[in-house]
């Protein structure tokens, strides 16, 4: 799979084509914000197995270690043809977009075997214990200790919140301070912890919907082997922001984003469909959404081509919420109150108000677009210590 | 963002930034608020051979297709050039189309003659243009309201209605019995915006199926949202140049939060817009059956950011901002103008719904149509 090229794409999309064919079966539905029971779950991540065996997950990375050394028009293909199916595509996406790529560029030849094939596969799937309840937006800031052992191991205490997934993952992915005497960016480290670890408690926290995707996460003297720390003591914070780039940039930031059928179908068969008014929302929250979908495109376009997107990828993420919600609105509106308690737009009324904050709120990724993109001057910034 | 443009394409936007830079343009649209002459654009489009962009190369015109309409236009847009090639793109267009006269596409592509499109889609509300056919003729009646580069036209492309609904074209000099043009002001004083009476005018019928009768106009809406594009980046470009000159308390005001986030949402608008613009042009050529949607919602997303981008420079520069000196302005009547042109941004808006409850309809009804929607 390793060669380019237009014919070489067209081969691919065409083998690609009948392995769905004979495998579509087994795959999920694609769903927007929908919330998975156990069963479901253990559906989807078989899919990713099916997927990751037959070289459609991990499309770029290294054959050594699972992937497929494919090319980011491959890994675009495989997403455009699952989407045009409606079939989902992998389950742990943040093990796939996130943590896989992380380790990969900083992790040691151990840790790669280790833990990218399982990952892949979904055997074992991943969670981030970044955010803690002081430090979500200045996540530099983290309290969460880790202490180095005589025998080069390290004892973790602290708390995580609102962390996505921990209650399937098999690994999270820890930002801890080990230096506390250095400016607050400097003392981070990244490790690998075992979710079964002794001494990790993981506690549901119910969201708006009244699921609970994400967690709190209590870490009592966890003991970290030595080698499960990735990079260097003192790097965590360099560790974390390649991991926050790949997140900005992951093809599935549009993912979230309310389908305009869906809503052309909700505002069709109401009564309102006729209502002049009705149509004129329903044209201008439609072009909002089409403008999402060929944005993303563009930025799709862009990985395909062998590009690797600014942080302008991050405002699809805010039209995208903005779009969405407008979207539910309207089709609330013409489908009556009640639609406000039903599984679909109900559902993403509850979710989509977290969306704006998860992975960074719109304000810090505006602070970041302003300066990266269009070079405006920062804003002061008070050199802090950490503790 | 990186746009996938080819070497033709990057080098037609480069001309067109070499040429418009010989004018002046904003001092024109400035000194036209006060009834000067502005600058001889339709000269200067015509030798850059703008004017028969999208007519065949059997007629002396370049033969290209709507994308590369867009970028000029987005050009001009950015520096709020107007140089009559909305009426006459969309016109030519269904000229072309319909395989019209080479003789008359010729004069045409050349800039010898100029053409502008009357169609009640895309004037300002009126009522239909009704047709009827007397042999090899369509007969005109109607008035349409604020026609873009209508005044002074030579050869009007005429959309009309038949007595079954069906919409039908015909072509006629402007001159012609039973055609009266007045000038409306333009509040955007580098417009030519005109209304148009058809009483009885015999014009040469276009072959043109009924379905794509319609492409004038949407191309139309779709050159708007082009140049909306254009402007509203020269009004980011403007703004971000002042947050990061200007101080106050000690600081560059684009390190307020309350500045640097608004570029960002100037950003954020022109880039959505922005893609859609490209979308239309690539479905012309490739997917024409897909064109009216992508028009019409790259349309009101323009036209939306345009409406954001401009007061909002004119905010960010404070006192300034509000000079008759500054520029910030002429961007604003450009915005505020354009929105209500070619039937509106709203009529677009409700020709995106119009397309897809249709599509909707088709789909309840044929289960197995396969939907342009089916993709999130
Ligand atoms: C659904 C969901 C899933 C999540 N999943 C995970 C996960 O898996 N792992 C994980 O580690 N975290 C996760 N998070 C946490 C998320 O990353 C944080 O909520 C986010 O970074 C914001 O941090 P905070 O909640 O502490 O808010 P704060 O940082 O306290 O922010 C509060 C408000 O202040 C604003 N603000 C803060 N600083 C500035 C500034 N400099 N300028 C302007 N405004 C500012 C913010 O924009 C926000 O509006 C998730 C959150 C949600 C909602």
């Amino acid at each position: 799979m390793s060669s380019s090229g237009p014919e070489n794409l067209d081969a691919f999309r065409a083998q690609l084509r009948d392995w769905l064919d004979a495998n579509a079966e087994h795959a999920p539905r694609r769903q927007v914000l929908a919330p998975q029971d156990d069963a479901a779950v253990g559906r989807w991540r078989g899919w990713q197995a099916r997927l990751a065996d037959a070289g459609y997950a991990g499309i770029t990375w290294p054959g050594a270690y699972g992937g497929s050394d494919g090319t980011p028009a491959q890994r675009v293909a495989v997403e455009q043809e699952l989407t045009a199916r409606g079939l989902s595509g992998v389950f742990d996406f943040i093990g796939i977009e996130m943590v896989g790529p992380t380790i990969l560029v900083h992790g040691t030849e151990e840790q790669r075997d280790r833990y990218v094939h399982p990952l892949l596969r979904g055997d074992e799937t991943w969670c981030q214990l970044l955010s803690e309840p002081g430090a979500g937006s200045d996540l530099a800031a983290v309290q969460s200790r880790a202490r180095l052992q005589d025998d080069g191991s390290w004892v973790v205490n602290g708390q995580k919140v609102w962390t996505s997934f921990a209650q399937h993952a098999a690994f999270g992915i820890l930002l801890a301070r080990t230096d506390t005497e250095v400016a607050k960016h400097k003392g981070l480290s990244m490790f690998v912890v075992p979710m079964d670890a002794e001494g990790v408690t993981i506690r549901p926290l119910r969201q708006i919907t009244g699921d609970a995707e994400f967690n709190e996460v209590f870490l009592d003297d966890v003991r970290l082997a030595r080698d499960s720390i990735i990079g260097a003591p003192g790097e965590g914070w360099r560790v974390a922001l390649t991991m926050l780039g790949f997140e900005r940039v992951g093809v599935g930031s549009g993912l979230h984003a309310t389908p305009l059928d869906r809503l052309v179908a909700a505002v069709h068969a109401s009564e309102d469909r006729d209502d002049a008014g009705v149509r004129v929302r329903l044209g201008q929250v439609a072009s909002e959404l089409l403008a999402l979908r060929h944005t993303s495109e563009r930025v799709v376009e862009e990985i395909a081509e062998g590009h690797v997107p600014g942080p302008e990828a991050g405002l699809i993420k805010i039209t995208s919420v903005t779009a969405s919600l407008a979207a539910c609105r309207l089709a609330v509106d013409v489908a009556g109150p009640e639609a406000l308690v039903d599984d679909e737009w109900g559902h993403q009324v509850s979710a989509l108000p977290g969306v704006r904050s998860a992975g960074g709120t719109e304000e810090i990724l505006r602070n970041l677009i302003g300066e990266r993109v269009l070079g405006l001057p920062p804003e002061p910034r008070v050199p802090t210590k950490a503790a | 963002m990186y746009l996938a443009l080819t070497d033709e394409q990057q080098f037609l936007i480069e001309a067109a930034q070499g040429t418009l830079a010989r004018h002046d343009t904003l001092e024109g649209a400035r000194s036209a608020l006060d009834g000067a002459p502005g600058p001889a654009l339709w000269q200067t489009a015509a030798e850059a051979g703008w004017t028969g962009l999208l007519i065949g190369e059997d007629a002396d015109g370049a033969g290209l297709g709507a994308y590369e309409a867009l970028l000029v236009v987005e050009q001009c847009g950015r520096v709020l050039a107007d140089a009559r090639l909305l009426g006459h793109l969309a016109a030519t267009a269904l000229l072309e189309q319909a395989g019209a006269d080479a003789t008359l596409r010729g004069a045409l592509a050349t800039g010898e003659r100029r053409a502008a499109l009357v169609d009640a889609a895309a004037g300002e509300r009126s009522a239909p243009v009704q047709a009827r056919r007397a042999g090899t003729q369509m007969v005109f009646d109607g008035r349409v309201r604020s026609v873009l580069d209508v005044p002074d036209a030579d050869v009007l492309v005429i959309v009309g209605r038949d007595a079954d609904g069906a919409c039908v074209a015909g072509v006629v000099d402007a001159d012609a019995d039973g055609i009266t043009v007045t000038a409306e002001r333009a509040y955007d004083a580098t417009r030519l915006v005109g209304t148009v009476r058809l009483e009885s005018v015999g014009a040469t019928a276009l072959a043109i199926p009924a379905d794509r009768t319609r492409d004038g106009a949407d191309l139309q809406r779709a050159l708007l949202a082009a140049e909306s594009v254009g402007a509203a980046d020269a009004c980011l470009e403007l703004s971000r140049s002042y947050a990061i000159d200007r101080f106050a308390f000690g600081r560059a005001i684009g390190s307020y939060q309350a500045i640097k986030h608004k570029l960002v949402e100037m950003l954020r608008r022109i880039e959505g817009a922005r893609s859609l613009v490209v979308h239309a042009g690539r479905t012309w050529d490739d997917d024409r059956a897909a064109f009216a949607l992508a028009a019409n919602a790259a349309r009101v997303v323009a036209a939306d950011a345009l409406d954001y981008c401009a007061p909002e420079t004119i905010f960010v520069h404070g006192g300034v901002g509000a000079t008759w000196e500054h520029d910030a302005s002429l961007y604003y009547r450009r915005a505020e103008l354009a929105r209500r042109l070619a039937g509106g941004a709203t009529v677009a808006a409700a020709a995106v719904a119009a397309v897809l409850l249709d599509e909707a309809h088709l789909r309840t009804q044929r289960p197995d149509t396969v939907s342009a929607l089916s993709v999130g």
